[in-house]
């Protein structure tokens, strides 16, 4: 973002408050869906796409990652392969062990 | 003997397209992801191996709740600093940089009563693994919180001498711990739902 017009920046302050807006609202929808009581699988299903838009639009717009290019993503991608490789190997737990 | 110049401090790269400041602050973001990617994995792990997990957590959600809102108006108000410190507006990056420190504090104020009311009822890491995994999660993400605020009271206060002697490179910096305080309010949007709603 380094560079940008004045005109640039508060057009880009326009969109911030846009996303500070849904960002407020969907964090409404996460706390009031949990009092449906769904059953847990729904209820880790939606919370975790909830949580994802929040995210990216965190690291989209906030973060600027919109408007980035290049070697970032690698570093970012190579990075979260890995985080979701953490969040999978706990699953692997209840597969029981070789010869069992 | 001649000091070697660090260059892209204050321009983009060419090959990474970014400042070498801000590369830099991606890959420590790029790390920290793996931290707390590391004990989010305990927590699935804590979770899924236990038959007999808690059912009720004590955990307040109208004070997490307000927490989360009040660390997204924080995200908010350090971009309007950066905002207002690329267009040379002084007076308003002060305003908009001591916002985010004072909604910084009130986070940590609300942490304050939500841990009090739990020590208060005997609820320690040794009661139970969810209280373990919970006060080590939201212990060091209140750590970060910590760590941005001495960056952000910095920037406002001895780091703002730079504002007259190479503004480009200070705005690169208001930007760098923007993306810092943004990661953490990050980590605050997925820890919020998985501790306190699930």
């Amino acid at each position: 973002m380094a560079g940008h017009t004045v005109e640039e920046i508060q057009k880009s302050v326009k969109v911030y408050m846009g996303v500070f807006v849904v960002l407020a609202v969907l964090t409404v929808v996460t706390v009031a869906v949990s009092y449906l009581h769904l059953n847990m699988t729904m209820a880790i299903v939606v919370a975790l796409i909830v949580a994802s838009v929040k995210g990216s639009l965190v690291a989209g717009y906030f973060m600027h990652l919109l408007s980035e290019r290049g070697l970032v993503f690698w570093v970012l991608g190579f990075s979260a392969f890995f985080f979701i490789v953490c969040l999978v190997i706990p699953t692997f737990t209840h597969m029981g062990y070789p010869g069992q | 003997m001649s000091v070697a110049e660090i260059k892209h401090i204050d321009n983009p790269h060419p090959l990474t397209g970014m400042t070498n400041g801000k590369l830099g602050t991606w890959l420590f973001l790029a790390s920290e992801l793996m931290l707390f990617g590391g004990l989010f994995s305990a927590y699935i792990l804590l979770r899924t191996g236990d038959a007999n997990w808690v059912t009720e957590t004590h955990l307040n959600i109208p004070l997490a709740t307000l927490n989360t809102m009040v660390l997204i108006a924080s995200s908010i108000t350090i971009l309007l600093a950066w905002a207002n410190a690329a267009m040379k507006n002084l007076g308003k990056y002060r305003l908009y940089m001591t916002l985010t420190l004072l909604l910084s504090c009130v986070f940590l104020v609300i942490k304050y009563f939500e841990y009090s009311a739990k020590l208060h009822h005997g609820l320690l890491p040794s009661t139970h693994n969810f209280f373990g995994i919970y006060f080590t999660l939201t212990g060091l993400h209140g750590l970060h919180i910590i760590g941005g605020m001495l960056v952000n009271a910095y920037l406002l206060g001895p780091g703002a001498k730079l504002w007259d002697t190479n503004h480009a490179m200070f705005v690169n910096r208001v930007e760098c711990a923007g993306l810092y305080w943004h990661f953490v309010d990050l980590v605050w949007i997925f820890l919020f739902p998985s501790l306190y709603l699930l």
